[in-house]
């Protein structure tokens, strides 16, 4: 008992120290600093993606590139309706753009090893009909741009 | 001199500027969680050919075909269509279709003669293609994982590629995908 009484009957409390806040914020900022990567290109298409259980990841982000199917976004609607469009970077596209874009990436990447390991991302709103995915998937077939990954959500395992 | 110390810079306020710089970067991070499901599509010939594929034999051959009105029709082996067929059994269909080893006689005689064709409609959604296409490797990815627990003891995954390889070799994946009917034209 004699213990308790002495720290309240004594000194009082010493205020907590808040030196060391700042390195703890310093050390969080540094870790989002260093994990955050600024979103390359704004999507201008609603992409809802399906949930699938099936999921990999992509392996090399560098060797990635995206394709966005989905109706334009709320504020683009206005001028281009809600039929589903293609987004390749910055842009609406058709799918003819597709071989350009294609044969742009490949130019990016210098090692020649690398350029067969090349992977697109198809980012597609479940609404949208095939007819237009399956002419983008034949567009990368003619532009030799073979691997693709469906991009999803995971489901869970029903049970 | 010694009375005239050089005040100590006050610290305090350090804290609420690394803040505000976390704020941002806590606002603009996107961590990248995208992940997707892997498909390797064919090689684009510029000419149909004329010659014949080689003709396969009926009950080595599963059909699914989505309808435009996303209705899934499933034909495996000689056993009779099934129309309106649930996504979510298709795996479990697939996977007896493909490791039946000629028990049955309308199914496959071997897994490295059995092959899927996956047909879809210009009118399929893509939440359904995807759903089905997920359900068909989901089918292989099972069969793969077992064959693998049985032999190795462990995970698909956590084979080396030579091990992965062999084990492929005995269940190759078959699947390809036939040209998309046009419900719409039709009419």
């Amino acid at each position: 008992m004699s213990k308790f009484k002495k720290g309240k009957k004594g000194k009082e409390l010493p205020p907590i120290s808040t030196a060391s806040l700042p390195d703890i914020v310093f050390m969080l900022l540094c870790f989002f600093m260093v994990v955050t990567k600024m979103r390359e290109a704004d999507i201008k298409v609603r992409t809802k993606v399906p949930q699938i259980t099936e999921l990999r990841k992509i392996e090399n982000k560098s060797l990635n590139s995206f394709v966005f199917i989905g109706p334009p976004s709320s504020q683009y609607q206005a001028q281009l309706g809600n039929a589903p469009r293609i987004q390749l970077n910055d842009a609406f596209a058709k799918p003819s753009d597709i071989m350009a874009f294609a044969n742009q990436r490949r130019a990016e990447i210098e090692d020649a090893k690398q350029r067969n390991e090349m992977t697109v991302s198809m980012k597609v709103d479940g609404e949208v009909k095939m007819g237009l995915v399956t002419e983008v998937k034949t567009e990368l077939r003619k532009a030799n741009m073979r691997r693709v990954f469906y991009l999803g959500n995971k489901r869970s395992e029903k049970k | 001199m010694a009375d005239k110390k050089i005040p100590e810079i006050n610290a305090g306020s350090m804290a609420d500027i690394a803040f505000l710089l976390l704020v941002f970067f806590l606002v603009t991070t996107t961590i990248q969680t995208d992940a997707g499901l892997y498909q390797l599509l064919p090689q684009w010939v510029e000419e149909k050919s004329d010659v014949e594929p080689p003709k396969k034999n009926k009950k080595n051959v599963m059909q699914v075909k989505i309808t435009a009105s996303n209705q899934l029709i499933v034909e495996a082996g000689k056993q009779s269509a099934q129309i309106n067929f649930d996504v979510l059994s298709l795996k479990n269909r697939t996977i007896e279709f493909l490791t039946n080893n000629g028990r049955t006689d309308d199914l496959s005689e071997k897994p490295t003669m059995a092959v899927i064709i996956l047909q879809n409609d210009n009118g399929t959604s893509y939440d359904t293609y995807l759903k089905v296409l997920n359900e068909l490797n989901a089918a292989y990815n099972t069969i793969w994982n077992q064959a693998s627990k049985d032999k190795h003891g462990v995970a698909y995954d956590a084979l080396t590629k030579e091990q992965q390889d062999e084990i492929k070799m005995k269940y190759p994946k078959v699947l390809s995908e036939a040209d998309a009917t046009d419900f719409d034209k039709k009419k």
